[in-house]
């Protein structure tokens, strides 16, 4: 079963924060993705720019981040391979960003099933 | 919570869990009970801890559930009918409450029959804690990292489980008793596990079932005074919890040999040794009172300033002899290396299934502090990202990060 893993956290918090927190934190995911890796479940994964960076487009136009959304933005992802839903739901909870922000998990639906 | 809610809800779920034992047992429909019951113990949690504790709880509870109890086999519509069996039990332990003796308490019987054979081992845990305690299944589910609504449908399934396999509602004696009484302290103790990993985080609350399984064992060592293991279980979690709040210093972790004992819950501490005192007399040595022991000498080692390293590896190595699970191991690894023995510490980690310690975190965390001590410092590194890696409460994230920046690489 495929899922993606949706990261959620106040993106603004990046802008002020510490050199040394923010390096910690690089750190934290660097070795969460080297578990998934190690545990064979990791398909792939991106951190994301700040949302006003972002684009959003409609048929009818064009509107420029940032997105007034609420306190957490999406700030990246992970696509995972596991067998079911609670090794999933373990994975996300072991996500740094599960203690920053959320992690939404979402599975991918597979149209040919 | 102040203490007269901590009564009150106390002596809420108490009252519900003798009734419920006493329903299910007789109708043999722990679901229909439960929805007989439902209302009226949600209204004694809101209740009760304004007005005060009924002079008859159980009386109270039946009173309030009565339209539900007795009523319920005429109301045609309601989506689970009360069985004429529910409202016989029903009448049965109205009568129970007017005698002048104290309701009794079949509650050992949910006990067993939640953590019977035939009920997935995974779905014990909950199944206990939401019939005999009421605990609601988000709650239950949110300790556990499952969704809510997955953990109601297996939650029903269990029950139906109970209903339609006709699993007999007793309590075993004799052979059967030695024979089922582990799976019982087992679901017990994954009650206290539960949320031992969330106990700073912001839903602390949520994910801390530690006060219910506390509740739990105290419960099974009144129910079956004469188990050792049962005392063992009870000793080993009222030293953990005796802890708790020397466990964190501002949302960081503290690890064991860095506690403020001041800190510490000293009355928690006592009544540990002495239930783990009142085990030791029965001459029947098991896992949990070896664990208990442990925890019992790392205590004496903090307070009284004893060299313990020596004992504790003598406990672990009776433990890992009789229970060789990997966390038994993993602490074995722990003591050895604690008692100067690094190098036959990693020998026993390496002897260890690599598919069954892949992603247990304890055992890099272990490996991490085994491989620096023996100043294999890149190995060190690597096994400190890995333990990271498979962190889920931040503080200990945080304190490996630390021990990892610490080597210097």
């Amino acid at each position: 079963m495929k899922y993606l893993f949706l990261l959620y956290d106040d993106e603004n918090a990046w802008d002020t924060m510490e050199d040394a927190k923010r390096n910690e934190i690089f750190g934290a995911y660097m070795a969460y993705t080297d578990a998934l890796r190690n545990s064979g479940v990791h398909i792939s994964g991106e951190p994301l720019t700040h949302s006003r960076e972002g684009k959003r487009v409609r048929a009818d136009g064009v509107q420029d981040g940032p997105f007034a959304d609420g306190k957490e933005q999406l700030g990246g992802f992970y696509l995972v391979e596991v067998k079911h839903l609670d090794e999933a739901l373990e994975w996300a909870a072991r996500c740094p960003c599960a203690s920053l922000g959320h992690v939404e998990v979402r599975p991918i639906w597979n149209i040919g099933d | 919570m102040t203490d007269a809610r901590a009564i009150a809800e106390q002596t809420a779920r108490a009252s519900y869990g003798r009734l419920l034992a006493w329903l299910s047992s007789r109708s043999r429909d722990v679901a229909a009970a439960e929805d007989a019951l439902g209302d009226a113990f949600r209204a004694a949690l809101e209740s009760w801890p304004k007005t005060g504790v009924p002079a008859s709880p159980e009386a109270w509870l039946l009173t309030a559930a009565r339209r539900k109890l007795i009523d319920g086999a005429r109301r045609q519509n309601t989506r689970t009918l009360s069985t004429p069996a529910l409202t016989l039990a029903a009448e049965e332990a109205e009568s129970a409450t007017r005698a002048d003796k104290p309701f009794p308490d079949e509650r050992l019987k949910l006990l067993f029959i939640c953590a019977h054979p035939a009920i997935d081992a995974a779905i014990r845990t909950p199944l206990m804690l939401q019939t005999v305690l009421g605990l609601d299944a988000a709650r239950i589910a949110s300790a556990f990292l499952v969704s809510p609504r997955a953990m109601s449908a297996r939650l029903v399934r269990a029950k139906r489980k109970i209903k339609v396999a006709a699993i007999p509602f007793n309590a075993p004696g004799g052979q059967d008793l030695a024979a089922r009484l582990p799976a019982v302290l087992e679901a017990i103790y994954a009650a206290f596990g539960a949320g031992w990993d969330y106990e700073a985080g912001a839903e602390a609350d949520q994910h801390d079932l530690t006060g219910e399984a506390l509740y739990l064992a105290s419960l099974l060592t009144e129910l079956l005074p004469d188990e050792a293991e049962g005392w063992g279980l009870f000793s080993l979690m009222l030293h953990a919890q005796a802890r708790k709040d020397a466990r964190r210093d501002n949302g960081a972790y503290i690890p064991l040999s860095d506690h403020n004992t001041a800190r510490w819950n000293k009355k928690m501490i006592a009544h540990g040794e002495a239930a783990l005192a009142r085990a030791w007399r029965f001459n029947q040595p098991g896992p949990y009172q070896i664990e208990a022991a442990i925890q019992s000498a790392h205590a004496a080692a903090r307070l009284h300033d004893r060299d313990v390293t020596g004992e504790i590896v003598l406990l672990y190595r009776q433990l890992v002899e009789i229970a060789p699970t990997i966390g038994a191991n993993v602490g074995y690894a722990g003591a050895l290396a604690a008692a100067a023995r690094a190098k036959e510490a990693l020998h026993l980690l390496d002897t260890l299934e690599a598919a069954r310690v892949e992603n247990y975190q304890a055992y890099w965390a272990v490996r991490a502090h085994i491989l620096e001590r023996l100043g294999r410092i890149e190995d060190a590194h690597s096994a400190y990202e890995r333990a990271i890696g498979l962190a889920q409460d931040a503080a200990a994230r945080q304190f490996l990060m630390q021990k990892k920046t610490g080597l210097g690489v």
